[in-house]
């Protein structure tokens, strides 16, 4: 409550435009991260090609916008439910496949995602990306600082730090959970795990959508090399970070990342190196992540060492 | 056309194949992803260019001297990433390679630059020689020789060794290897020397093919590479080397006949209709889960 309250302060305190930028920037991050917890941290399913629902919510919601005419309070749930539906296409597929088998269909995914924003240039502008993207409107009044986007995320995270809260405490929660621990015995006590497993992966993949539709009428630009496998790392990385299947560790990790590359931007060629190396150093000081629990990690670990590859 | 697209996919296919072979033997051995696998085939690229653009090196030794800087690079990123963290869940040293891959990438373009490096003296234009209505040039020739020259030394030191039997032994079951007296981090290690010397020999054979070094070669050959060790069964040699063959072809067939610009998707596309059909692979044993 205090947090919230101090970040609904925060720009009485500090009224510097780039410094609300940085922030406003780590709150779309945030709800990415968020989005990814739920589907990799609570499911535990290892998820590469993130950054393309994030591009499917922002494309959909600008094109939208920019085509029909729509309004943002339309096109924000619209892009949202756009990625939901490709999260639903390429959950029910890909669901009975595990591990790294997982990782590197989401991962070919979200290349298959991102060529095609590139390549559908009728649509798309292709690598000229989509310029002009109108900003919302509320009650005639524009939002054309700062600040009004930075209570806006700061809604948005609250709503999806509130349903990943309750949904983590319901019967859905407990089932991911279950079948993140072991999907075996999670089936043997009726859990359906595929429809589980689809549906984490539709409502993180709405979360997603909706971060991608706030972040193109935020720049009012975007283009296909936003989305790339870079991103998808970048918020892998933050869920790591922060600790897989931790709200609040998701939070921190995707502040600290986001906000550590605009620190550095003063040694801009060491900036991304500087990166690679927290990556690597977190999971070698910490490979459970900042919040992340030990006990749950040395079981996992303990189930990692059964699995053998096979003959050479 | 036709033959002339299937000349040209075999020879970047034989480059994936020989990328694939290392994402297969280091999954052989540890059920682990190597995303550092990529950057290391860029890493070799770059040591073949330096050898031969500023050292004056001939091709061969150039080509030697880059697979041995590739395999102790290999050797350094299994002490970095894997061996630290031997006990994390399987997640914590995939996230440590890819951070990896983010320092090696930027430390290159820090060294070189981030443009397109060529070599003074062009391999590639060199002697066509016709097959039917089709020709094949002396580098794709040199790169069918030395990929095949290559995969057989590899079959002669995994069949044939005493490594080579440590290191099929560690694959089938690590915790009995390691009974039997076999040295488990060795086995790792040398693994990662094969299969990243490997990938640093396909990395000068591209850069010489196409006269390009860049710092961001290594990601999507090494995508493509990881595809071509899925599609053939994730564990197994042969199998990596026929899918990325198979992805080679498919991908220049692809952009010759339906359009260049999705050139890149297809070996995904490949990719999510096999893993659909039969996900454990061409050659790969189906898994079961067991109570």
């Amino acid at each position: 409550m205090a947090v919230i309250i101090l970040a609904a302060l925060l720009p009485l305190i500090i009224n510097d435009d780039y410094f609300l930028r940085v922030i406003t920037i780590a709150g779309v991050f945030t709800i990415l991260t968020l989005s990814l917890n739920l589907v990799t941290g609570f499911t535990g399913q290892f998820c590469l090609g993130w950054a393309a629902f994030y591009g499917i919510g922002a494309y959909t919601s600008a094109l939208l916008a920019m085509k029909l005419g729509l309004s943002f309070w339309l096109t924000l749930p619209l892009g949202g439910l756009m990625a939901a539906l490709f999260g639903i296409l390429l959950g029910i597929p890909t669901m009975r496949l595990k591990d790294i088998y997982l990782a590197i269909t989401t991962l070919g995914f979200g290349e298959i995602i991102r060529l095609i924003m590139l390549n559908w240039t009728d649509l798309t502008r292709g690598s000229m990306g989509l310029p002009g993207i109108p900003s919302p409107q509320l009650f005639g009044y524009e939002f054309s600082t700062n600040l009004p986007y930075y209570y806006l995320i700061l809604i948005l995270v609250l709503i999806t730090v509130f349903t990943m809260y309750r949904l983590i405490d319901s019967r859905i929660g407990r089932a991911l959970i279950a079948i993140r621990e072991d999907d075996l015995a999670a089936k043997t006590v009726g859990i359906d795990i595929t429809a589980y497993k689809v549906m984490a992966f539709a409502i993180g993949a709405f979360f997603a959508g909706i971060a991608g539709s706030f972040y193109a009428h935020y720049t009012s630009f975007i283009d296909p090399h936003t989305f790339s496998f870079m991103e998808s790392i970048s918020i892998l990385a933050m869920v790591v970070l922060g600790g897989m299947g931790s709200i609040t560790g998701s939070i921190i990790g995707a502040v600290i990342l986001s906000v550590i590359p605009e620190m550095l931007r003063g040694l801009s060629e060491y900036r991304m190196i500087i990166f690679g190396l927290i990556m690597m150093a977190v999971m070698i000081i910490r490979p459970q992540g900042i919040m992340g629990k030990g006990r749950e990690f040395a079981k996992s670990a303990g189930k990692s060492r059964r699995r053998g590859g096979g003959p050479t | 056309m036709l033959l002339q697209q299937i000349i040209n996919g075999l020879t970047q296919g034989s480059i994936y194949a020989l990328v694939a072979i290392g994402f297969a033997l280091i999954f052989g051995v540890l059920g682990l992803v190597n995303f550092a696998h990529g950057e290391v085939y860029m890493v070799g690229a770059f040591l073949g260019f330096i050898l031969i653009a500023v050292f004056h090196l001939s091709f061969f030794p150039a080509l030697i001297l880059a697979m041995a800087g590739a395999a102790i690079l290999g050797i350094a990123v299994e002490l970095v990433a894997f061996r630290t963290l031997r006990r994390a869940p399987d997640v914590a040293p995939m996230v440590c390679t890819l951070g990896l891959s983010v320092v090696l990438q930027n430390v290159v373009m820090l060294v070189m630059g981030s443009d397109t490096k060529s070599l003074p003296t062009d391999f590639s234009k060199v002697d066509l020689i016709p097959v039917f209505n089709a020709q094949v040039s002396g580098s794709q020739l040199l790169i069918f020789g030395v990929s095949i020259a290559l995969m057989l030394l590899l079959q002669f030191i995994l069949y044939r060794s005493r490594m080579g039997k440590a290191i099929r032994a560690t694959a089938q079951n690590k915790d009995a290897a390691s009974l039997m007296g076999i040295n488990i981090n060795r086995v790792i290690s040398t693994t990662f020397a094969l299969g990243s010397a490997l990938g640093g020999a396909a990395g000068v054979l591209i850069g010489m093919y196409y006269n390009a070094f860049y710092p961001m070669m290594g990601f999507i050959a090494g995508l493509k590479a990881f595809t071509a060790t899925v599609f053939g069964g994730l564990t197994s040699v042969p199998g990596a080397v026929l899918g990325g063959l198979i992805i080679g072809v498919a991908e220049n067939l692809g952009a010759a006949y339906i359009s260049s610009g999705y050139r890149d998707m297809i070996a995904f596309f490949i990719l999510i209709l096999v893993l659909l059909i039969k996900p454990s692979g061409l050659f790969g044993r189906d898994q079961q889960g067991k109570v």
